[in-house]
């Protein structure tokens, strides 16, 4: 299937490079390069090129490029998911996924693949098992490593691969048994010029952090299960409990997962936290304008809201903006055209407001694009569906595990152009 | 640390291009001459007799392999291991790397050794290495194509394989080497089914592909009456509507009726489509693609709508899978387009999208146009012609003119809302309405000589070459439309002649033809102007269409033929254009591959067959029940925990009895009887609603069909029946009273076969009979108050459970190796009943085989404390060495070892596997003597008063 890997970073240099059955010459890059040079931005690259002997197929993550090269035919997205999946191998071993970090760490970097793929099917994928042959690497072990040569390679063997559960390694042991679950849920929402929600739906995760030893057999149970929509689940999870009774049963991978994500659909439950009253006009001469950007509380359930920042995408023919903010600190960036307000903390007592004049390059005609606005925000212990676990249980092992939920709220996007704002922000 | 100074020494260096050199030949640059150094050593470290080093020799050989590094000088060391010594070594982790290393040297020499290598790790025992020898048949294949007819036999054998773990990579391997040998899938199909849920994802991918494929040419088209419907002329009303009207459905099928058998889905179709449904909840976008291709080319119409939701699903996921998705979504939406409109909105195009996922949301938007809801995509529309993006803009105004070819009702609406667009300040905007417009108009040009007139008005303005050139031929096409301004466009434009781009240059030659033909007067000098500028013209295409065109239309003397029909040619009516979607026709090509989504043959690619005509015989797929004696020889070896797929109580394999040999090939019998699978029984349950539905008006055929389908079922029923309880003489307890349980009855015994999901927990065999005149439904049990560290795998719910019929299932429990009752709760869909399992101290052990001397060995550690002594007065029936070994193992779940001077029996607790020791010690004349050593004393203690009293009594 996957023939070849090549990495490349965002000024098009080839960095890195892996084959798994012949070697093919770099060469078969330059049909992606002239697809790169044609595409405005590195997101407009199409993912599927085809050239005379091979298909290229790439995605675009952390401003690199993963390209694979496949010979035949072979389902896009398989290939796609398994590069995504490398560059979350990555981002796990290393903390991040840059060239800097995969440079340090090629010989990690070329053992993962190894083991991630066999002739070009994919072989273990599991973080879980991949760490109990390959160990992520710590400083100390760099430095003994290069003094002394060895690899990053187990001593001892691994059996996670043998094991009919792929993801959970075995032997695991810990003196403290903790599992969390960590609920973080994001509003996508389109609201129309007055105000008015056209249509929002919640996207919310279920992250897992599991530190129980031996083979632990999880059951979590929500309050009220029927406002899931819709739901996909991490491997582990038995899809027939689901169906059945809306109960999550799991054995754990160990450490920290993605339990489950999942979609509410609910136009009318969908509580939209902070509004922003915008007022952007610019002067008929066409020589400069004037911005008025006041943010609020709207249905927080008493929630503070932190970290919000405001950005606003100028239209280009605006040069530089002088302003003032009531409060947080405001910068613009003439070569994007972005203007990013950062508030921090809301006060439902003091609204912050952000106001001044905005000079345009001379001559330019009066934009006509009322800018828009992407809203980023977080707020603690609130899931904004309303869902609430309900129970964790165990079965199969003796202890007492330490349970915790916690209801984050991540900061997201949230959006208003002109006429239609697209919302997106978590709370 | 040293690699990254290599990095930036080399980037510095000699590389001139700028990019660093060691990528050529990746295993020449300095950051590896660590391993360069070490390569001597690879030799020893194979010799060596150390795992460890073994096994990171190879492994570090793979990686040099992989980077194109010329291995072959360690050739001789790692073959004399890897064909004599590491295949054959005890841990299967060390066999499976070694033949990873062998099959990955690309050396035609060792094709033999290869073939042998892969032969023998294909019958191992253990399913890793089994897995490795399937990834190894498509290398050794691409090595030397002449093996196929030999790989294919280790693909025949691997395909019968019934763990999860090798089903995945012996499917790629058999994609990869003989895809067309349909014929090897037959028995193995509904295995592959049934494990599907369990197979880690990347397989489930290959798997759901394949079988796709297969069930193409193995069952009936399940659209067959609507597709017959279709040709008649009926597909307006297909199109249209998603929702079906009742009664008009089953008009339809009547009247297919009568053209056609009915049509009757085969349960091995049935069975693909609701094992692949939970497969929509993976979070791997490619399972959730491969499932929904499935349902797409597989599935019944009314059913192939629970695909959307989840592909909806994917389009939040990172981009790249979103363009697929989107690729895949706009060829459904042409044939199937009422099931996505309910999520219209999740189509709707945001500024942060990518140009690409805009473009193609918008292709999905314009499928998805209907009178229904045209007015709200308009609007969503309108805002999108605002966007900064200018392609973006472009390719809505397209999609707005779509929507006006098809839609009747709204083409004047957006004929009038482009006409404004040509007045927008961006040209581009302009230039595009422009041509659109052109299409729209061909359509009914009479009514719209205004907007041509408002257009004849724009070559002042608009350069847009495109734009002009159709601004051109609007003109010139319906010139009598606009008999005055023509002639004065025509005037300007040959002011201007010189100035034009190529494409306006040849529609000013076509408007001063067709001018010429309609209005000679006013035009005749003009034309030749405009001719004889174009007669120098540099380009030649302009200078050759200059010439023709004279000749045509210009009278001479010695002119042809053909100007007698210059006015027949040029104002010929034309016809209009029809807009088309670039995904019409797209879905011959299997969805989901790249095939499809670059819309042309890919390598390797196989062509998704067309549904037979009749249904090839069902009964290939048959398996004969396997003897329960073949599943216990397999438990016997070392390694058996992995054969099973443990992890799967959702699917297939529900009591632990029926391993996945029984679980595949007595599916169907299974779920009729109710007997030990309940899970099936969920799923056929419903199944059988829906057949019934599809059948509302049953002939007799069919119901003579349904009762020979019975007697099968009921034929098949016993042996499973069989291996459930290996011997008769089982003792039963008491779990719910008949009357208690109004009606429903259920006894438990201690099958003594071990508990196949969790070797730690006893298998408990429970009965269920329901004498009440009613049928009992959802069957099951649940945790009540569990003593501590108690453990219960429950047995999959039964659904229905027939009123007279009885079922029988298996469930695990852990009884932590005592004897305190499992407390449960009995549900059924209206109660619950408090129960609770009491282990006799017997049966928490199973038996352990060991020698005399291994048995006197253990004996003498467990001396003092752990042995408990009895003496005993045997009765006069019970002196024989027969009867006494038949009482001794009643009572516990032991073995007697073998040619034993005493009679000794051996045992191991379920849970902590202590050892248990009886020995009873029989003299010619005065009491017996009956010894027990064990680690747990309250076992010992319990276990001698259960044996005293079996032996006694």
């Amino acid at each position: 299937m996957i023939h070849s890997l090549f990495l490349i970073n965002h000024s098009g240099d080839i960095f890195l490079e892996k084959h798994w059955k012949s070697v093919i010459g770099r060469s078969v890059c330059d049909y992606f390069f002239e697809a790169k040079e044609k595409a405005a931005e590195p997101e407009d690259v199409p993912p599927v090129l085809q050239t005379p002997h091979h298909y290229l197929i790439s995605i675009y993550r952390d401003r690199l490029f993963f390209l694979s090269v496949i010979q035949t035919e072979a389902p896009p997205l398989f290939v796609i998911e398994f590069l995504h999946r490398v560059v979350e191998t990555f981002q796990d071993y290393f903390g991040e996924c840059s060239e800097t970090v995969i440079k340090d760490n090629v010989v990690t970097v070329y053992e993962l693949l190894e083991e991630m793929l066999d002739n070009g099917f994919p072989l273990a994928t599991e973080s879980n098992i991949l760490k109990e042959m390959i160990r992520p690497p710590t400083i100390l072990r760099t430095m003994v490593n290069t003094l002394t040569g060895t690899s990053n390679f187990e001593e001892r063997l691994p059996s996670g691969q043998l094991s009919t559960i792929p993801w959970r390694r075995s032997g695991v042991k810990y003196t403290n048994n903790e599992a969390y679950f960590d609920v973080i849920e994001e509003i996508d929402a389109i609201v129309d010029k007055s105000g008015t929600t056209v249509c929002a739906e919640i996207q919310g995760v279920i992250e897992a952090c599991v530190k129980l030893t031996g083979m632990p057999d999880l059951t979590l149970s929500f309050m009220n299960p029927r406002l899931l929509d819709d739901v996909s689940f991490h491997p582990c999870v038995r899809f027939k409990r689901w169906e059945a009774e809306r109960v999550l049963s799991f054995i754990p991978p160990d450490g920290n997962f993605t339990l489950m994500s999942y979609h509410v659909n609910a136009q009318n439950l969908v509580a939209i936290p902070v509004y922003v009253k915008q007022n952007i006009s610019f002067f008929e001469s066409g020589s400069g304008g004037r911005l008025d950007l006041t943010a609020g509380p709207k249905q927080t359930m008493g929630k503070t809201v932190e970290g919000l920042v405001i950005t606003v995408h100028m239209p280009k023919a605006v040069l530089s903006a002088s302003l003032t903010a009531t409060q947080g600190s405001y910068t613009y960036d003439p070569a994007t055209k972005v203007l990013v307000w950062d508030i921090g903390r809301l006060n439902p007592q003091k609204l912050p407001n952000l106001r001044g004049s905005l000079s345009l390059q001379a001559g330019a005609p009066k934009p006509e694009d009322n800018p828009s606005i992407n809203i980023a925000l977080k707020i603690q212990q609130l899931a904004i569906s309303g869902l609430k676990v309900n129970r964790l249980d165990m079965y199969g092992e003796k202890y007492k595990p330490f349970k915790g939920v916690k209801y984050v709220t991540k900061a997201g996007k949230f959006q208003r152009p002109a006429c239609v704002a697209i919302s997106h922000f978590s709370t | 640390m040293s690699a990254s100074s290599a990095f930036s020494d080399e980037k510095g260096g000699s590389s001139s291009v700028g990019e660093p050199e060691y990528g050529h030949d990746p295993a020449s640059g300095g950051i590896f001459s660590s391993d360069y150094k070490r390569h001597d050593d690879l030799k020893e470290m194979l010799d060596s007799n150390k795992d460890s080093l073994k096994l990171e020799a190879m492994k570090r050989i793979v990686a040099m392999i992989a980077r194109g590094k010329n291995t072959s000088d360690l050739f001789p060391a790692v073959v004399k291991n890897v064909a004599c010594k590491n295949i054959e070594d005890p841990n299967q982790l060390i066999r499976a790397s070694a033949l990873r290393v062998l099959s990955s040297i690309r050396v035609t020499i060792i094709v033999p050794i290869m073939m042998l290598a892969i032969k023998e790790a294909a019958s191992d025992m253990s399913p890793y290495v089994r897995k490795t020898a399937a990834h190894a048949i498509p290398k050794l294949y691409s090595l030397d194509p002449e093996q196929k007819d030999q790989l294919i036999e280790v693909i025949e054998k691997l395909l019968a394989d019934k763990t999860t773990l090798v089903a995945g990579s012996v499917v790629m391997a058999f994609e990869e080497v003989c895809p067309e040998r349909i014929d090897l899938i037959h028995k193995n199909y509904r295995k592959l089914c049934n494990l599907l849920v369990d197979v880690e994802e990347w397989g489930q991918v290959v798997i759901i592909n394949m079988l796709t494929r297969y069930a193409r040419t193995q069952f009936l088209n399940p659209n067959l009456n609507e597709c017959l419907l279709e040709e008649g002329g009926e597909s307006t009303f297909y199109g249209s509507d998603a929702d079906q009207d009742e009664d008009e459905d089953e008009d339809k099928k009547d009247e297919a009726l009568s053209k056609r058998k009915p049509y009757v889905m085969d349960p091995d179709h049935r069975l693909l489509l609701r094992n692949t449904k939970p497969l929509l909840q993976s979070r791997n976008a490619a399972v959730v693609m491969a499932v929904a291709q499935l349902y797409f080319h597989l599935a019944p119409k009314a059913e192939v709508g629970v695909i959307a939701k989840a592909l909806v699903r994917l389009l939040r996921s990172h981009s790249e899978v979103q363009y697929v998705v989107l690729q895949n979504v706009a060829t459904m939406t042409i044939k199937r387009r009422g099931m996505f409109e309910p999520y219209l909105k999740s189509f709707y195009i945001r500024s942060t999208d990518p140009t690409q996922i805009k473009v193609l949301k918008l292709e999905v938007l314009t499928n998805l146009a209907s009178e229904t809801n045209i007015s709200t995509i308009l609007r969503e529309f309108q805002t999108y012609i605002k966007s900064m993006d200018k392609d973006f803009v472009a390719a809505t105004i397209q999609a707005i003119g779509r929507c006006a070819t098809h839609i009747g009702e709204v083409r004047d609406t957006c004929l009038n809302g482009l006409v404004q667009l040509l007045s927008n300040r961006d040209e581009l905007v302009v230039a595009e309405s422009v041509v659109v417009i052109k299409k729209l108009l061909q359509m009914q040009p009479e009514k719209h000589s205004d907007i041509i007139k408002h257009m004849a008005k724009l070559t002042d303005n608009i350069q847009v070459p495109m734009a002009r050139a159709s601004i051109l031929w609007l003109i010139g096409e319906y010139c009598e439309h606009v008999p005055k301004i023509a002639p004065d466009v025509l005037r300007k434009m040959a002011k201007t002649f010189t100035n034009e781009e190529d494409i306006v240059k040849l529609q000013i030659i076509n408007l001063a033809a067709k001018l010429y033909l309609t209005n000679s007067k006013q035009t005749k000098l003009l034309t030749q102007y405009v001719l004889n500028l174009a007669k120098y013209d540099q380009n030649y295409d302009i200078r050759d269409r200059a010439r023709f065109i004279r000749q045509l239309i210009v009278p001479t003397d010695k002119c042809g033929a053909l100007s007698k029909y210059a006015k027949k040619l040029i104002l010929a009516l034309k016809p209009a254009p029809i807009l088309e979607s670039p995904f019409k026709d797209r879905d011959h090509f299997q969805l989901g591959s790249l095939s499809h989504l670059l819309n042309t043959k890919a390598g390797g690619y196989q062509e998704l067959p067309d549904w037979p005509q009749d249904a090839p015989d069902p009964s290939v797929r048959n398996v004969e029940v396997p003897e329960w004696t073949k599943c216990s020889s397999r438990e016997k070896r070392k390694e058996k925990k992995v054969e099973k797929p443990f992890y799967s109580d959702s699917e297939g394999e529900s009591g632990p009895t029926e391993s996945a040999d029984s679980g595949n090939s007595t599916f169907y019998s299974d779920s009729a009887s109710s007997s030990a699978s309940g899970s099936e029984q969920s799923g056929s349950g419903s199944e059988e609603s829906e057949e019934s539905e599809e059948r509302s008006d049953s002939d007799e055929e069919e119901e003579e069909e349904e009762e020979e389908a019975k007697k099968r079922k009921t034929q098949k029923k016993e042996p499973i029946e069989a291996t459930i309880s290996p011997s008769g003489s089982l003792k039963s307890y008491e779990l719910l009273h008949r009357i208690t349980g109004e009606g429903l009855w259920v006894e438990y015994c201690f099958s003594r076969q071990p508990f196949l999901p969790d070797p730690h927990m006893v298998a408990v065999q429970i009965q269920f009979t329901n004498s009440a005149a009613t049928e009992a439904k959802s069957l099951r049990l649940e945790e009540a108050k569990l003593q501590s560290g108690m453990r219960v795998k429950e047995f999959p719910e039964i659904e229905v459970l027939p009123a007279g019929e009885s079922a029988t299932v298996v469930m695990g429990v852990d009884f932590c190796d005592s004897t305190q009752a499992a407390n449960l709760q009995l549900c059924t869909h209206s109660r619950k009943f408090f129960v609770s399992i009491q282990p006799p101290v017997g049966e928490l052990m199973t038996p352990s085989f060991m020698t005399e001397n291994e048995f006197k060995k253990e004996q003498g550690q467990l001396m003092g404390m752990n042995e408990i002594t009895e003496k005993m007065q045997l009765p006069e029936r019970c002196q024989n060495e027969h009867a006494i070994v038949q009482r001794v193992i009643a009572a516990a779940n032991l073995s007697r070892v073998p040619c034993g001077s005493d009679k000794e029996f051996a045992g191991r607790t379920v849970t902590s596997g202590s050892l248990v020791l009886v020995t009873v010690a029989t003299k010619e004349s005065g009491p017996s003597q009956l010894t027990i050593n064990c680690e747990k004393m309250v076992i010992g203690t319990m276990l001698v008063k259960d044996i005293l009293l079996a032996l006694t009594q």
